[in-house]
């Protein structure tokens, strides 16, 4: 599959929502776990190792399931394929619940869940839609009801 | 770089609603002919992801345009209903792709110049902005009997929607009120009352507690001791938080459910 690798090394060079170095593995054979800088950009979490500019590797963060595993430790699997994970191994156990509470909101899918809630929160409350203005009320990815995953 | 692109594709061809669907023709970037073809394509916009397909059947993505950091734009080509993406990167190529007529065009610039994940963080952000005023709005409204203008929002007095939780508190289906002179109940568990039937409010977290007691921290009258206080704070309208806790409920009832399944039927 082709895309724009290009425009995704640029946006790996964003100012990102949360960096960290984490010792990470791969879901592949014999993995082991290696120190990395991991860094979350909109919903992409690119990984670098920690002397190089350029990343390793990127995840894109759709359908995905972040679990919280043993101390320290949460791991990314992907719906299609769950007993894949790329395991992460933070310093602290705080900072593990920072991480996989960034990772959890970190999908569009989840932004898109929020804008629907509060829109109908606000409309219930002030009997106003509050996307009218933004002239977007109409379009059917905000509508109650649209998304049920 | 890797992508873990069998996820991507499997999100771009998953029965999860796509946000914008249509062939286009896309311009083929040629460097060593001249004279410029388009090729159609089946194009579905997810998210800020552009995927494109050979087919409209195809199994699997052809491609994939990423749409953080771009710019759409109706393009000068030879071509009618024309449009293309760039990017900030000098240097980068842009996407040319021509729509089947006027309508179509339009619609395409509009949702994709929409598309990118830090234009709905900040439609996000501004509406829990909005929600709190509104929550705040709806409090000093309660607490002025009078028509003050302190809110600045007379369309809450006036709104029929709102009078009844200033008449009366709410007794919901567990038993809880939830209103009193004091405070904002988070979204999840507002007034079913003034719903008009369009959706069910989503259900009702059995330790939310009346406002009137939050100060004590004690469990309103009538909340069994055996319920557990809610970690999150009545006045939470952030749907992160209120995710979180959902999520922590379910996880819960989940291991509870799991063991019980491990025992044998009870």
């Amino acid at each position: 599959m082709r895309y724009n690798e290009r425009e995704l090394l640029s946006l790996a060079r964003q100012p990102a929502e949360k960096a960290a170095e984490i010792r990470m593995s791969v879901p592949k054979k014999g993995s082991v776990l290696k120190k990395r800088l991991v860094k979350l950009v909109v919903n992409f979490l690119f990984y670098f190792r920690t002397d190089e500019a350029e990343p390793i590797g990127a995840l894109l963060l759709e359908h995905c399931k972040i679990t919280k595993e043993e101390e320290n430790v949460f791991s990314i699997s992907f719906i299609e394929e769950p007993e894949r994970k790329y395991c992460f191994e933070c310093a602290t156990e705080e900072q593990c619940q920072e991480w996989v509470e960034a990772l959890r909101r970190a999908s569009y899918e989840f932004l898109r869940r929020s804008l629907i809630f509060y829109r109908n929160e606000i409309q219930k409350m002030t009997g106003k839609d509050p996307l009218e203005q933004y002239g977007i009320s109409e379009e059917a990815r905000f509508q109650l009801g649209a998304h049920r995953l | 770089m890797k992508l873990n692109e069998r996820s991507v594709a499997h999100y771009a061809t998953c029965d999860s609603p796509a946000d914008h669907t249509g062939f286009l023709r896309k311009r083929v970037e040629r460097h060593h002919h001249h004279g410029t073809s388009y090729q159609r394509r089946w194009f579905v916009l997810k998210g800020n992801l552009l995927f494109y397909f050979e087919e409209r059947e195809s199994r699997e993505p052809m491609g994939l345009v990423v749409l953080e950091g771009c710019t759409v734009e109706l393009c000068e080509a030879a071509e009618e209903f024309a449009f293309a993406i760039r990017f900030d990167d000098a240097g980068a190529r842009a996407y040319v792709l021509v729509a089947d007529g006027q309508a179509a065009m339009e619609a395409w610039v509009k949702a994709l110049s929409r598309a990118s994940f830090d234009y709905m963080r900040l439609v996000v952000r501004e509406l829990e902005k909005q929600l709190e005023e509104a929550c705040k709005s709806l409090a000093a409204c309660r607490n002025s009997p009078r028509r003050s203008s302190s809110s600045g929002r007379k369309r809450h007095l006036s709104n029929p929607a709102l009078q009844p939780l200033q008449e009366k508190p709410t007794t919901l289906e567990n038993g809880y009120s939830t209103w009193s002179s004091g405070g904002c109940v988070a979204g999840g568990a507002t007034c079913p009352d003034h719903d008009v039937g369009q959706t069910k409010p989503p259900p009702l977290p059995p330790r939310r507690r009346s406002a009137a007691s939050s100060a004590t921290g004690s469990p309103a009258p009538g909340l069994s001791p055996a319920m557990l206080e809610s970690p999150v704070p009545p006045e939470t309208i952030c749907f992160s938080k209120l995710h979180n806790w959902y999520g922590q409920e379910i996880a819960v009832l989940r291991r509870e459910w799991q063991e019980r399944q491990k025992r044998g039927h009870p």
